[in-house]
């Protein structure tokens, strides 16, 4: 059954390089072949699955050891993979929500001359991620990395000839090597200190402790540091989280990938993978929750102001991640929910993200939300599917946002102490948020009259449904929010199913988990409400009002870009520039000053050499004659 | 009188003649000049023959006057050369490495 | 004989000899190298070898004091004559130095290094000299000739071999090679009478019958040398000496003389022109 593991990652490896080297030959089938391996690697992860169901929750771990990858001295690193309950609750993810955005693509990208492409690097970005998640050590894991990176930076900018999408590509992948960095040293840490990278070794596991429980809290602070540095690059947390707004250039397949199943999970998965790291080590915990309270507040402020349905969708995600990487944060307590949620968001952002396509699909690929309304009338199918994504990810009690977003809530307030009250009430001040923003969203676009305007060539948009191959998967996915968090919540299934590799701890919350559901639920409701008031009961204006500073500021993204560009790009080229003036002077002037003295020097030795045999003849003459007078002297001594 | 001061003649007709060598131009006086030098080295040779009381140092100086028969010979043949390609004997003139 | 070559100190007479034979040595090398002209240089290194010849006949080389005489004044030096006329007696090199800095450098060291070797034969311990009567109790030569024979009859074959080396090489750095025949006597005239331009013979070198040296060129009727009276050898060695001047100042003095004797007015030197010089 081991053998099977290689076979998930190969089936989309085999798909990318069939399409990619395969040529035009392939341009008619091409997206057939893609989407076919990526439901190919799917069925391998649910045999896979039904396997580990029929054991014991301790012998669920397999192992398959390809080859041996480097091996130098004490050096060793082997191509192995490690299939676990936490592996396995990604592949599921990875494969079963990643094949349906391969079917909607299908249905997307139809009249892309360039599709065949597009599904190679579709499945080439499952195939990296599948190997970031199944990896068994992290030499490996930072090869899947660097692909999921690639294979974003080509996805973002597969529409490369806007130059818009080339530069938000160019971003996303530089933002990213930032967070690679932290990874590349945090796995250089290790090997100096373990001499180690393999997940068994390094971090225990099935009783034992690993090589982490016996160093010492500075040096797993910083590898936690590290890690944490690489997280955010991925997963678009504060304050490398820049790159996730600009990456809506992409195709809107490609966005709902990104965010729902793949590359912003990578950076959950590495924290709570890590978890034995984190456990020793609090001051990175607790930066780890910060960054993740941060960045909910965040993502969920910016969400509000943009009238980009994607832009809005993707602060959405921004925030949810934000609350993901809290409950990482939280150690035990926390990482089975944020597995948790991790895996309902996967399925309620990807249904949004779908319909939010299906809509721009019908609307002549308008992304401008002031310009929808009313759109429920015209596209029943995506209205329906991506409200119950809407009651899912707002928290409406019994779908699946509300187990997974609440349970995280009360481990928030269940950390204890004053943290725990702050980072609790930024986890309800964020669901909140949340409620309003996708109201707004909810109401701007199928709510309300219609308000799209004919283009400057007189086309007006006809709103139609989008074709059977599109809706399907989003009518799965709309099932999947509605009944993953009940599934998962029953008799405690997903935490048993993930305590032997995460462990769990209930903590001792300060308030009881009847109060906090109910203040989760009133601030959801008012979320909701100020939304109706604002946007529902009111007219939308077709063009943006001025709005408060903090819409504004929202709007810009509160300005991220603008600091980065001020603090970064500027000092950077500050710095470059007096680089080149060290070089130009220091550097330089010390090589030309060297060759130019040798050359002032040569050019008087070159008079010695006048060519005269008498001058030469000189030169020995006084040679022999300082000879002898040295051999003399020597005597006299 | 000891027969070192013959030594001592040796060594300034030596010194005279490396001077000679250095200073002149014409390298038909050069080429005298060192003549003159290894003459001083004969004389030195043939002094210390007498003073160890065997001929070795004779033969030695016989050989040098062979040698340095032959060197003349070839010497002057270069000289004629020299003179034939450049119309001048002065060693200054043969200062580049072609004509 | 014997007894003196044996001692410690020579006999009066070798010191005699010595000092006033070794003066002339001294001489006679400072002469070589300061000489203006080749063949001086030549003549005074031919007088300093024939004293060194009869030095190494004071210290019992009787061998090689004659083969000093026979190769080196009587072939060497010959040799060194022989080019010195080939190469040009009159190519008389100033002594001007040309290379800064050359001529004190070289004093510089040739007086250091006679210093330190000086100093070097002073600070060495030779008191004692064997003398070499009893290596030449049968005879100099014999001897010589037993040891060139026995112990140094390997390097004495190498020497033979050097020898032919040196003459085979000296035949081949001199030797050119003839690239086309010689033209004839005929054939010489018959280009002549073709170019139209000299047909008589070249006229003869020489001024009256006052110089008639080969290198002094004959005068034109106005005065002037012409280069075609001298050889073309000499020519391209800048040979030529010019008594163009001389002649005609002699010329001037006979006429002075001529006029004091027939009583007649000086003619005014300033009105007196050559041709040429009338014409400019």
């Amino acid at each position: 059954m081991e053998n099977l593991i290689a076979l998930l990652i190969a089936a989309p490896l085999l798909g990318a390089a069939v399409l990619l080297c395969g040529g035009r030959r392939l341009d008619a089938v091409g997206q057939w072949i893609g989407t076919l391996l990526s439901f190919a690697s799917f069925a391998f992860g649910v045999v896979l699955f039904a396997d580990l169901l029929g054991k014991d929750p301790e012998q669920r771990t397999l192992t398959q050891h390809l080859f041996s990858w480097i091996q130098v001295e004490s050096f060793q690193a082997d191509v192995a993979f490690r299939l676990d309950q936490l592996s396995m609750t990604f592949v599921l993810l990875i494969t079963g929500v990643g094949s349906l955005i391969h079917l909607y693509s299908v249905g997307y990208m139809e009249h892309d001359e360039r599709r065949r492409r597009f599904f190679g690097y579709l499945n080439l970005f499952l195939a990296a991620m599948l190997l970031l998640v199944l990896a068994d050590n992290y030499l490996l894991l930072y090869v899947g990395w660097e692909g999921v990176g690639l294979a974003s930076y080509l996805l973002i900018g597969f529409w490369q000839h806007k130059p818009s999408a080339a530069t938000a590509a160019k971003k996303a992948f530089l933002v990213n090597r930032v967070g690679d960095m932290g990874l590349s040293i945090a796995i250089m840490l290790m090997f100096l200190w373990f001499g180690t990278f393999a997940f068994g070794p390094l971090l225990g596991g099935e009783g034992e402790p690993g090589m982490v429980g016996d160093a010492s809290e500075g040096k797993l602070t910083a590898i936690g540091l590290m890690l944490l540095l690489a997280a955010c690059g991925k997963s678009a947390q504060v304050p490398l989280q820049s790159w996730l707004g600009d990456a809506m250039e992409g195709p809107t397949p490609v966005s709902a990938l990104i965010h729902a199943a793949t590359m912003v999970t990578a950076g959950v998965y590495l924290i709570v993978r890590s978890g034995a790291i984190f456990n020793a080590a609090p001051d990175a915990q607790l930066v780890v929750t910060i960054v993740g309270a941060v960045t909910l507040l965040f993502g969920a402020i910016v969400g509000c102001a943009k009238d980009d349905i994607k832009k809005a969708l993707a602060g959405s995600t921004m925030s949810q991640i934000g609350y993901m990487v809290l409950a990482a944060g939280l150690g035990p307590i926390g990482y089975v929910f944020a597995i948790m949620h991790l895996v309902t968001h996967g399925f309620f952002k990807a249904g949004l993200f779908l319909g939010a396509g299906s809509v721009m699909h019908g609307m002549n690929d308008e992304v401008d939300m002031r310009k929808y309304g009313g759109l429920r009338k015209y596209m029943p199918v995506t209205f329906v599917t991506f409200g119950l994504g809407y009651l899912a990810i707002i928290g409406f009690p019994g779908l699946s946002g509300f187990f997974s977003k609440d349970k995280i809530i009360e481990a928030a307030f269940a950390k204890g102490g004053t943290e725990g009250w702050i980072l609790g009430g930024c986890a309800l001040l964020g669901a909140a948020i949340t409620a309003f923003y996708m109201t707004r969203v909810m109401l701007m676009t199928f709510f309300g009259e219609k308000r799209w305007q004919p283009d400057e060539n007189g086309n007006e948009p006809h709103p139609h449904e989008s074709p059977k191959v599109m809706t399907i998967p989003m009518i799965v996915l709309a099932v999947g929010s509605v009944a993953a968090g009940f599934l998962f919540n029953w008799q405690s299934s997903f935490i048993h199913w993930l305590e032997p590799i995460t462990g769990h701890d209930h903590g001792h919350a300060p308030l009881s988990a009847g109060v906090i559901t109910g203040a989760t639920v009133a601030c959801m409701v008012i979320g909701v409400a100020i939304a109706y008031g604002q946007y529902g009961r009111r007219p939308v204006p077709a063009v943006a009002p001025r709005g408060s500073v903090l819409t504004r500021a929202a709007r810009r993204d509160l300005y991220q870009d603008d600091f980065n560009h001020v603090v970064l790009v500027r000092g950077g080229e500050h710095l470059t520039r007096s680089l080149v003036y060290v070089d130009h002077t220091l550097v330089d002037g010390v090589v030309n000053g060297t060759a130019a003295s040798v050359g002032g020097l040569s050019g008087r030795m070159r008079r010695l050499q006048n060519g005269f045999v008498r001058s030469y003849a000189v030169s020995m003459f006084g040679g022999v004659a300082i000879l002898i007078a040295a051999t003399l002297l020597m005597r006299a001594v | 009188m000891n027969p070192v001061n013959y030594l001592y003649l040796a060594a300034l007709l030596f010194s005279i003649g490396a001077t000679g060598v250095l200073i002149r131009r014409n390298a038909i006086v050069v080429f005298m000049c060192i003549e003159l030098m290894l003459n001083a080295c004969n004389l030195t040779l043939v002094a210390f023959s007498r003073m160890h009381g065997n001929l070795d140092g004779q033969i030695i100086a016989f050989f040098t006057m062979v040698v340095a028969a032959a060197e003349v010979v070839v010497g002057l043949a270069i000289i004629v050369s020299l003179f034939r390609s450049r119309h001048s004997a002065s060693v200054d003139d043969a200062s580049l490495m072609k004509l | 004989m014997s007894a003196q070559l044996a001692a410690y100190s020579t006999s009066t007479g070798e010191a005699f000899q010595f000092w006033v034979l070794g003066t002339v040595a001294v001489i006679g090398a400072l002469c070589t190298v300061f000489m203006k002209k080749a063949v001086h240089s030549a003549l005074c290194l031919a007088g300093t070898m024939i004293i060194l010849a009869v030095f190494y006949l004071a210290n019992g080389a009787y061998f090689l004091g004659i083969v000093q005489i026979v190769v080196y004044t009587g072939a060497i030096m010959m040799l060194f004559l022989f080019v010195v006329m080939l190469v040009g007696v009159t190519a008389a090199d100033s002594l001007k130095e040309t290379i800064k800095g050359q001529r004190w450098l070289a004093l510089l060291c040739g007086l250091g290094f006679g210093i330190l070797l000086i100093g070097g034969i002073g600070n060495a311990s030779i008191t004692e000299f064997n003398g070499l009567a009893q290596a030449n109790a049968n005879g100099n030569v014999e001897g010589l000739a037993a040891l060139i024979f026995t112990k140094y009859v390997f390097a004495f074959e190498i020497t033979g071999a050097l020898l032919i080396t040196a003459a085979i090489g000296a035949m081949v750095l001199t030797h050119r090679e003839r690239t086309e025949r010689a033209k004839t006597q005929r054939e010489l005239s018959e280009e002549r009478i073709r170019e139209g331009k000299h047909i008589p013979p070249l006229p003869a070198p020489g001024v009256y019958a006052r110089h008639n040296a080969v290198d002094i060129a004959g005068l034109l009727p106005d005065g002037t040398p012409s280069d075609l009276t001298v050889s073309k050898t000499l020519r391209e060695r800048g040979q030529i000496r010019d008594v163009s001047t001389e002649a005609l100042n002699d010329l001037k003095a006979l006429e002075q003389r001529a006029e004091e004797r027939l009583e007649r007015t000086a003619i005014e030197p300033s009105t007196f022109k050559r041709p040429e010089e009338a014409s400019k």
